[in-house]
């Protein structure tokens, strides 16, 4: 890696895309709230909006704050991400999954 | 890349070496807070898991106070934004202005474990400390465990302020001031989802 690819990777990000970053998120946080605080959807449509709004205000954080993209640390820092969501997929969804048939067979809850 | 260290013994291995230094510290940094994300996502698993089991207290809806939420979730996110300003002054060596910023997400950081502790002084006082029921205890611990990690991330902010003070912006202060970026604002991720699966999912 050679000085010029390392000047590259620090200054990264700019406040332009810093700003972008915090009008999205402000954004993305004013809707569910509203939608939530309002109740002026159903109950399904609402947590649809929800996770909608939470997943895409992650991915800013992630992209424009942290910056972690495929061609950064050769995507490493992307590979051990993915990975970990894999991980977060099975321990959360694995969880849910296994609780709600013990709830189901044992007659509780 | 550790490979790629190990074997450089040219002669422009020197500013090759200290460059890649930096950028492990930070990507070994990142594999921590992708540990860190597994520890939220166990706890985030149980709150879902124990949500009903409030032992005829208090449901979510009883409390959650949405408007406190969504002030303290303000000041973490534009905390979020002052950090990323910080980041800016540093690769431009303006030392003041880290400093600056770095003081205004301090203040932010602290705003938010106020309003935090003031909610949790307010359920413990109604009677809803985490000994009431499972979904209490749960509730307690997910939102503590973030609350806990902002409040070591307040005294990192602090020690960087002492050092900046004393060292200025070095190789060495540099890429600290990378990690404790990427921990802000990996907080700022998990909190989130805090707001999102627990208040205003709660809330409904």
């Amino acid at each position: 890696m050679s000085g010029q690819a390392s000047h590259a990777e620090h200054s990264h990000g700019s406040v332009k895309s810093y700003v972008i970053g915090l009008i999205l998120s402000i954004v993305l946080t004013i809707i569910p709230f509203g939608v939530v605080m309002t109740g002026s959807f159903a109950t399904s449509a609402t947590l649809l909006i929800i996770v909608a709004t939470a997943v895409a205000q992650v991915l800013v954080q992630l992209i424009l704050f942290m910056h972690m993209s495929t061609k950064t640390d050769e995507g490493w820092n992307f590979t051990s991400f993915v990975f970990t969501v894999a991980i977060l997929v099975l321990v959360i969804g694995g969880s849910l999954w296994i609780m709600y048939n013990l709830h189901l067979n044992m007659m509780i809850g | 890349m550790s490979t790629d260290t190990l074997s450089n013994h040219g002669d422009h291995a020197h500013e090759h070496d200290h460059h890649d230094a930096a950028g492990t510290k930070v990507f070994g940094f990142w594999v921590y807070l992708m540990s860190d994300l597994i520890i939220f996502g166990s706890l985030f698993a149980t709150y879902a898991v124990l949500l009903r089991g409030t032992a005829d207290g208090p449901t979510p809806a009883d409390i959650v106070d949405l408007p406190l939420i969504l002030i303290s979730t303000f000041l973490l996110l534009v905390s979020s934004f002052t950090y990323g300003m910080a980041v800016l002054a540093m690769n431009a060596d303006q030392v003041n202005k880290v400093k600056a910023w770095l003081a205004v997400t301090f203040l932010l950081g602290a705003g938010f474990i106020g309003l935090e502790l003031y909610e949790f002084h307010h359920l413990i006082h109604l009677g809803f400390g985490p000994d009431r029921s499972a979904f209490l205890s749960a509730f307690f611990t997910l939102v503590g465990t973030h609350g806990l990690h902002v409040t070591f991330g307040l005294i990192w902010i602090l020690v960087m302020l002492v050092q900046l003070q004393k060292k200025g912006l070095t190789d060495m202060t540099r890429p600290r001031i990378m990690c404790l970026s990427l921990f802000w604002h990996f907080l700022d991720i998990v909190w989130i989802c805090v707001f999102s699966f627990v208040y205003l999912m709660g809330a409904l």
